[in-house]
């Protein structure tokens, strides 16, 4: 069993999570994913790593309610525990490896973190920053009430833009239009980060391949085993196709085909029980980010 | 009786059995198992253990069933074999054991598996667990995976006094046994777990969870965890697609994903979360064991399921007995046809498959007729589900991650026939080293394996 030691609602519908996983939090790496189980009728829930603190052998989770899986997580509390909690999955983020710390010093990076995607963006620019690499964050929502990580981001980001769609909280507009900004404003970018929903990475990708910024999206497709088994998360990069779970979940999103990869996440909306399109739900990326627009 | 006939063992009714998961083969009873028993003809130079790739003793276990003493009966197979309640409903015995026994020359072949399966349940009945060695000798060895070969591995260490753990990556032990082979065929409380629980009787640890490669490596294992040797049986891949358009649409899976989510997550129990595809009309494309297993699942789900494969009834490379129960149960084979593309409705879901006809020609190096597509001959048919059974491609996890471990061309483990690997104290095993075959394979894999590791210790 892996217990629950703290749990804090970050905003409406967002949870943290700190789990007891002494093996998960030895190995992982800032880009890696988990899979938690609740008990023995539980799903396999791929959620990305958002912390972790190998003193306490514990690994930090985020997740929004947004199915009946994620929803039933969320009534878990501290003393609870997970039935199976397994990783770290996929490979470590490029960016947050010490053999390459040489090459990232030289680079202006940008990370866009949308919804929830401010989870797993936050583990990479801490690590960036204890490394001694200071890069811009942009990181928005749809509202303010929907914001969360913003003074932790603060701690470790070089320059921080937060962004709200409503213009209740930060810059009024989506992640693209605050790229845009300040690449007018003059700042030059040459390595971006982009992790929220696919619709939203989406649009960050068409923006970047435009501006000529080669850009890294973290993929969170269906995924079953999560360990290279079953091919539910394979997607089109270039013209080949990868397994998100091994071969990712960090991709060049400006090879990824979005289209597709939405598509085949509504897997299991279009089948006759559509009950079941919200069980399959159970992640963290799924509109709502303040990016894409997606929900309007 | 007539002794060239096997005794006929009790089935669940086909159009029944079509509607459920309860296992389709009901078993000998006693005085069923005594009478077939007396058919083998207790071979001096007996082939049938030639057949076996574990060597069990089989006319001393048959002997012995036929006597009525089946604590003796299991006794002798657990010698050899740590998994025989699985082996007897999954092994191809017509190409083993039985495919070499005499009395196959004029009538039928004693029917060892369904005796072998016969002793399992018995002694699983009955509380009889395999003998354990009391004497440790101290030394840790860990094993990669519980699926047959680490199971049959570590359960053969721990018998010669080895400290053996085995991890596991998925959350429950048994590897394809659990996820792969369905219930109707291989019952994973009542047979699985029990033999699970045997292994684990011997005093092997199991840790489930634990994805070797990412959680730990090989080598932090050796020089961090203690352990002196390794055994590698993380079993087969990531799934093959044919590469044809329309293979992205919603509705296409692959038989690994299928079952994963029917077997091991359960998916068509009541109350259970993970969902799945329950199609009206599903095409099954492959032809091997993986292959009716996805299609009797679909069916069972409530399908039409068509077995979409490019060669002959006679190249089908599953078991004779699971074609028969395909068949029985209403899956349609739809024999020397192949897809070329899958068709796609306006919202990116399966609505069809375009099929082409295929006639045999000369042998390939497989030794099989090779399939040559007939011009002009395309159709498309109904199908709103799509299921690839076509083998796997190995996993890249363990090779990317162990340094000075050799893997061949295909990306599969290069091993001796004693397991050993190009890295020292590290052993593979089954479908690692081979790519896709079968339980009974690995098994024997994972025995040598043992052996060559034990012999390793020795000569340290």
């Amino acid at each position: 069993m892996y217990p629950i030691v703290k749990k804090e609602k970050l905003a409406d519908k967002i949870f943290l999570m700190d789990v007891k996983a002494p093996r998960v939090a030895d190995a992982c790496l800032p880009g890696q994913f988990i899979i938690a189980k609740i008990d023995e009728v539980g799903e396999r829930i791929p959620l990305t790593i958002c912390d972790y603190d190998r003193e306490e052998g514990t690994i930090t989770i985020v997740f929004q309610t947004v199915g009946a899986s994620t929803e039933r997580m969320s009534h878990l509390s501290v003393g609870d525990a997970f039935m199976d909690f397994v990783g770290p999955l996929g490979v470590p983020s490029e960016l947050c490896m010490e053999e390459n710390l040489e090459e990232t010093k030289k680079k202006n990076i940008v990370f866009i973190a949308g919804g929830v995607g401010t989870a797993p963006v936050y583990p990479q620019v801490k690590w960036l920053k204890a490394h001694g690499v200071d890069v811009t964050v942009i990181m928005g929502s749809r509202t303010k009430d929907l914001l969360f990580y913003v003074e932790e981001m603060r701690a470790v980001a070089g320059q921080l833009c937060v962004t709200t769609d409503d213009g209740s909280y930060g810059f009024h507009g989506m992640g693209t239009n605050q790229l845009q900004a300040l690449v007018d404003d003059g700042q030059k970018f040459d390595w971006c980060v982009a992790i929220g929903p696919m619709i939203m990475m989406k649009f960050v990708c068409k923006l970047t391949k435009e501006l000529g910024i080669p850009t890294i999206v973290s993929m969170n497709p269906i995924m079953v085993d999560g360990t290279g088994m079953c091919g539910a998360c394979r997607l089109v990069v270039g013209d080949q196709v990868k397994f998100a779970c091994v071969d990712g979940p960090e991709f060049d999103g400006h090879l990824v085909d979005f289209d597709q990869a939405m598509s085949r996440q509504q897997q299991y909306k279009t089948e006759e029980g559509r009950a079941m399109l919200a069980l399959q739900e159970g992640d963290t990326h799924h509109g709502g980010c303040g990016h894409c627009g997606g929900d309007k | 009786m007539d002794v060239l006939k096997k005794v006929p063992v009790s089935e669940q009714d086909p159009k029944v059995r079509a509607t459920n998961f309860e296992e389709v083969c009901l078993g000998y009873t006693m005085d069923e198992a005594m009478e077939e028993a007396s058919r083998c003809l207790n071979c001096k130079n007996a082939q049938c253990v030639k057949g076996c790739p574990v060597s069990i003793n089989i006319p001393g276990f048959v002997a012995a069933v036929k006597d009525g003493d089946m604590a003796k009966a299991y006794e002798v197979i657990s010698e050899s074999s740590a998994l025989p309640a699985v082996c007897g409903r999954v092994c191809p015995q017509e190409s083993q054991c039985e495919g070499k026994c005499i009395r196959g020359i004029k009538g039928e072949a004693v029917s060892i598996g369904k005796l072998e399966r016969f002793t399992a349940d018995w002694a699983r009945e009955n509380g009889i667990k395999p003998q354990g060695c009391d004497a440790k000798n101290g030394h840790k060895v860990a094993v990669v995976g519980s699926g047959p070969a680490g199971l049959t591995c570590a359960g053969d260490l721990a018998k010669l006094g080895y400290d053996v753990t085995i991890f596991e990556a998925l959350h429950e032990a048994g590897g394809v046994l659990v996820y792969g082979i369905p219930e109707f065929r291989l019952p994973k409380s009542k047979v699985v777990a029990a033999e699970v629980e045997n292994v684990k009787s011997l005093g092997v640890k199991i840790e489930t969870n634990v994805i070797i490669g990412r959680s730990i490596t090989i080598d932090e294992l050796m020089e961090k965890e203690g352990f002196e040797a390794v055994f590698i049986g993380s079993g087969a891949g990531l799934p093959r697609f044919m590469g044809i358009p329309g293979e992205q649409a919603k509705g296409v899976f692959s038989a690994n994903e299928f079952l994963t989510r029917n077997n091991l997550m359960k998916a068509f129990k009541e109350g259970y979360d993970t969902p799945i595809a329950r199609g009206k009309k599903v095409v099954v494309v492959g032809g091997g064991n993986v292959a009716m297993d996805a299609a009797r699942t679909a069916l069972r789900l409530g399908a039409e399921v068509h077995i979409v494969y490019r060669r002959s009834e006679e190249e089908l490379p599953a078991r004779v007995e699971e074609v028969h129960h395909a068949k029985e149960e209403g899956v349609i084979f739809d024999l020397l046809q192949n897809p070329t593309e899958i068709l796609v409705d306006e919202n990116g879901c399966v609505n069809g498959v375009r099929i082409i006809k295929m006639e045999l020609g000369e042998p390939d190096e497989s030794g099989r007729r090779s399939p040559i597509e007939i011009p002009g001959s395309e159709y498309e048919i109904e199908a709103d589900t799509v299921i690839m059974s076509l083998g796997t491609s190995p996993n890249p996890l363990i090779s990317a991650t162990t340094k000075g471990l050799d893997v061949n061309r295909r990306g599969c483990i290069i091993c001796e026939d004693d397991g050993a690997t190009s890295k020292e104290a590290v052993y593979a095993g089954g479908d690692a080293v081979t790519g896709a075959a079968t339980v009974i394979l690995a098994m024997g894999a994972g025995k040598a394996a043992a052996k060559g590791i034990h012999e390793y210790f020795q000569n340290k």
